[in-house]
């Protein structure tokens, strides 16, 4: 019944473990009391878990972003103080098992359950509006995606407290992963918890990819689309692609574990240079699935915060296509060393530098765009800006990494760390804030507090440059990523700066969070009645704000790329042409929820060796899922009726916002 | 250690400042004492110029127009129909095109050259080194001599050192990032390094690919001498009475940690391909040694520790 779980399994004697446990449980206890007290449930169930509203399903996949991003930062500030104090004979304070859990941690988590639902969160919340459409083209499979991806999440959180976590590194390499070297149950809570997220992923792009492609207001036509959905089209076709590799790649690692199979053992013929070049085959695109959509958010806001339309639009949607095509083509650019060929090794670098050309047309754009133009300097703006001048040093030493003569001696060093840190603070993270200051109204109805946003990015920003280009330095150094201590006295004053950047880093995440609770206390006078607070350009600002859950009364007629601005400029704004018809939209179901909680049992039963509670949890899924298969009352109409009200209201708040003006 | 720590810290808000001024004698990478590193080096150095001739204009841009062209400033010209003009977007693909094609032709020139399985051209006979990782140390085999060493390698100057690269079990990567190039040593195959030392003096080694709990202290001494101070170690460590046969060798797979030094004075023939060859026998499978067991505590080989050369 219970497998390999016994009560051993909770680490009681590590005072860290256990104290962020009572803090956890205390907390979760406040949390869910205060729910209950405000009789909060019915409507977070009704209103939000059960949701298939692709805007309440962005919004869930953020929140579940910004939890995980604590738990990431808290591994990372744990990593940086152990090598802070580390040098010279200390051994600091995490033996080797428990800091190398904490660095496979931090980065499993944050690309898997912080970068990548802040990244499904911005496509969900934006895409439907951008294209004119009522939701995505499968409401029910992206509830199902989100909360697959958010049993994974709970998943790694339980591997801190029953039992342990992989100590192996983010990628997982065997022969070091494999049962005869990773012999707990760390490495299957990492499998079971990405394929489980993995196939939320999945499912998310496949919907994306049939929303783009079927569901655009008819007269958009491809070269119509904004910027983001072109990146958002790209980053999905590519997750399609790669996503299922991942789920193979971990498959037949999961087989070596659990059935005794040969696919990257050392002995009986198994390779484990097959697992390394699977892994970077699904690896290498992932970061451009996380960076397009990034793109995509600073194309949009610089175009409209310097009052002008996007310079070289046709550029940059080849220029993104051709970053999605030649993502295939670099992988092994992970692994130089490995002893390939001169020719292998000089074909991946070429082809490596070759994606920078589009990658610095884009940068190109970017600077042309606000030439000229009226430059505008709200939140996203100092983002974007932010962002234009770290990732072009981040772009820099990336193609220095792919000159396989450099590599050879940067490979592993804290030279790459520091170089990905920078493209993936300094492009992802930055995108994703910048999207997130700027379609907040549009999803909430109200602007987020500018103040607390301005000092969130100069904390972001500074706390970057001085947490990350000692580490630049160090790799120059000789130092290798993943120490636990060493005893070179001259790395040590460099990793003391790079611990007080990470520090400025957390009060960039604190100062997040203030202004969050800032702006919903005063979200009165945030209030924005216009539906276009930032006087922007693209579609999804001529609906109200917040967007009522149909998105469009009418389905749009597209005239221009930048619709909402030629709207403007033609007086269409506000004016009611047709009748209202009744909305066509899907019900909510909770499905999802049940399906995900299935599934994390089986992944749970999985990683203990529980064969009986994994077949509950397998029966369940199948079984809620073809029980779902004969509920026929899956929609509904909006009646005329209705749609007139809440858009009178809309129009009404307009007029009078007008009026005053 | 607070008193400690905050020393280090006065030290380090100036490590920062003084890098540009400080000598590179910190800088391992960018003060090489070998023709590879050298030339590693220099090409670091000369892909960043390249670089950087497109970077730090469009950093100076950015910040230019961020600037020019803020709302406040009714003087600038303001464009606000203006998005596109042919001319301005071939440039911004030209450039980058331009640049790339310099970088593709070096990346093409260098993968060649210091491509790490290339003999090194070279007068002198080269010394030949065979590399074995372990849970967690290094074994050095000196097939021309007969004799090995743990966690210390010892080269002569000037001379060649082509070694072969395995690993017992676990992934590691050979590294003395004073003579450049690093290769990953896996466990049932067998990689190729050339590297050379010019200056006489002791380099810090290490593996630089995580390979579990140990990994740490996976770290050597280099000791490169000249030729004549090379034969000297090599017969000082003929003398030593501890020699490497399948029973040592075993001893040491055992996992460990922070192993002192130790010289075998002799080696059983063909061990090194005996252990690349480990996994070949026929359908016979070596159960993978020990498991990582976190808690063991340090464990010396059981080789007899004959002292520290140096």
């Amino acid at each position: 019944m219970f497998g390999k779980l016994t009560l051993d399994a909770v680490p009681w004697h590590e005072p860290i473990i256990m104290g962020t446990g009572v803090v956890v449980v205390l907390g979760g206890i406040l949390v869910l009391s205060l729910i209950t007290y405000f009789k909060k449930w019915g409507y977070l169930w009704s209103e939000w878990f059960t949701s298939v509203d692709h805007k309440k399903i962005g919004v869930m996949y953020f929140a579940f972003g910004f939890v995980m991003l604590l738990r990431g930062f808290a591994d990372a500030i744990m990593m940086r103080t152990q090598q802070a104090i580390a040098a010279n004979g200390h051994a600091g304070f995490l033996p080797p098992h428990h800091y190398d859990q904490i660095f496979t941690a931090h980065g499993v988590i944050m690309i898997f359950f912080v970068a990548m639902p802040f990244i499904l969160g911005l496509m969900n919340a934006v895409v439907p509006l951008q294209i004119g459409a009522r939701d995505v083209a499968f409401p029910f499979l992206n509830s199902l995606g989100f909360w697959l991806s958010v049993a994974g999440g709970i998943l790694i959180m339980c591997s801190m407290w029953i039992g342990d976590f992989a100590a192996a590194g983010w990628v997982g390499y065997p022969p070091l992963t494999e049962l005869g070297y990773s012999p707990t149950v760390g490495m299957d809570y990492y499998i079971w918890a990405l394929q489980i997220s993995g196939l939320g992923t999945t499912l998310a792009g496949v919907n994306f990819v049939a929303t783009i492609m079927k569901m655009r207001a008819p007269s958009m036509k491809l070269m119509d689309m904004p910027v983001f959905t072109w990146t958002a089209l790209v980053t999905n076709i590519l997750i399609v692609a790669i996503f299922p590799i991942l789920t193979a790649t971990l498959a037949m690692l999961a087989a070596d574990r659990y059935l005794g199979m040969h696919f990257f053992t050392n002995e009986l013929g198994g390779n484990a240079m097959m697992y390394i070049n699977l892994i970077w085959v699904w690896g290498h695109p992932e970061v451009y699935v996380l960076i397009l959509p990034c793109f995509g958010v600073f194309s949009e806001v610089i175009a409209t915060f310097s009052g002008k339309p996007l310079f070289g639009y046709k550029s940059m949607v080849y220029a993104t296509c051709a970053i999605g095509l030649m993502a295939f083509l670099v992988w092994l650019h992970h692994f130089f060393t490995m002893g390939s060929g001169a020719n292998v090794n000089a074909f991946f670098g070429i082809m490596t530098s070759i994606i920078s050309i589009p990658t610095g047309v884009k940068l190109f754009n970017w600077l042309f765009t606000m030439y000229r133009g009226r430059v505008r300097y709200h939140t996203p703006t100092l983002w974007t800006i932010g962002f234009m001048v770290t990732f072009a040093v981040g772009g820099m030493s990336g193609v220095l990494l792919a000159v396989p003569g450099a590599d050879f001696v940067l490979h592993n060093s804290l030279f790459l760390v520091a170089h990905f840190h920078n493209v993936i603070i300094g492009g992802v993270v930055f995108g994703c804030l910048a999207g997130m200051n700027f379609w907040f109204p549009k999803v909430f109805g109200f602007k987020l507090n500018e103040f607390w946003g301005k000092i969130s990015f100069w904390c972001w920003f500074v706390g970057y440059w001085l947490a990350f280009t000692p580490l630049y330095i160090l790799g120059l150094m000789g130092m290798t990523r993943r120490m636990n201590h060493y005893d070179v006295a001259a790395w040590h004053p460099y990793l003391i700066v790079a611990l007080i950047g990470a520090a400025i880093i957390g009060m960039g995440i604190f100062t997040n969070i203030i202004q969050l609770a800032i702006s919903v206390r005063d979200r009165e006078k945030n209030r924005d009645v216009t539906g276009d607070p930032w006087n922007a350009r693209s579609l999804e600002w001529g609906t109200s704000s917040p967007a009522p859950f149909y998105n469009f009364a009418h389905i749009p007629n597209i005239t221009s790329l930048e619709q909402h601005w030629d709207d403007k400029e033609n007086g269409r704004v506000g004016q009611v042409t047709e009748p209202y018809t009744d909305i066509h939209m899907p019900k909510n179901t909770s499905v999802g929820v049940i399906m995900s909680a299935f599934g994390f049992i089986l992944s749970f039963a999985l990683v203990w060796h529980m064969w009986a509670v994994a077949l509950i949890g397998l029966v369940g899924i199948i079984g809620t899922f073809i029980a779902r298969t004969y509920n026929r009352d899956v929609d509904y109409y909006v009646p005329a009726a209705e749609v007139e009200r809440i858009e009178k209201e809309h129009l009404a708040a307009l007029q009078l916002k007008v009026s005053n003006a | 250690m607070f008193a400690k720590v905050s020393s280090s810290l006065s030290r380090a808000a100036f490590a920062l400042l003084l890098l540009p001024l400080a000598g590179c004698q910190q800088y391992d990478l960018l003060d090489p004492k070998g023709p590879i590193g050298v030339e590693e080096k220099g090409l670091i150095l000369q892909s960043l110029g390249y670089m950087l001739l497109v970077v730090i204009p469009v950093i100076l841009l950015t910040l230019w127009f961020a600037w020019r062209y803020r709302a406040s400033n009714t003087n600038a010209t303001y464009a606000p129909k203006w998005a596109h003009s042919t001319k301005i977007e071939a440039i911004v693909w030209i450039i980058p095109c331009i640049i790339v094609g310099i970088l593709g032709v070096l990346i093409w020139r260098t993968s060649h050259t210091l491509d790490p399985y290339r003999p090194l051209d070279s007068q002198v006979k080269p010394v030949r080194v065979d590399v074995v990782s372990l849970n967690w140390k290094w074994l050095f085999i000196y097939p021309d001599y007969g004799v090995a060493s743990v966690n210390q390698l010892a080269i002569p100057t000037g001379t060649p050192i082509n070694f072969r690269l395995t690993s017992e079990s676990i992934m590691n990567s050979f590294f003395i990032p004073r003579l450049g190039t690093q290769v990953y040593t896996m466990a049932g195959m067998q990689t190729k390094l050339h590297l050379i030392a010019d200056e006489p003096g002791t380099y810090r080694g290490m593996s630089a690919s995580f390979s579990g709990p140990g990994f740490a202290d996976m770290h050597f001494n280099t000791l490169a001498m000249d030729g004549q101070a090379f034969k000297q170690w090599i017969a000082k460590a003929h003398q030593s009475t501890v020699s490497l046969d399948p029973q040592t060798y075993a001893a040491l797979t055992k996992p460990s940690r922070k192993d002192p030094v130790t010289i075998y004075g002799n080696v059983t023939p063909h061990l090194f391909k005996n252990i690349v060859d480990t996994f070949m026998a026929p359908m016979a499978p070596k159960k993978p040694s020990t498991a990582l067991n976190h808690a063991e505590d340090t464990h010396v080989a059981s080789a007899q520790n004959v002292g520290d050369n140096r």
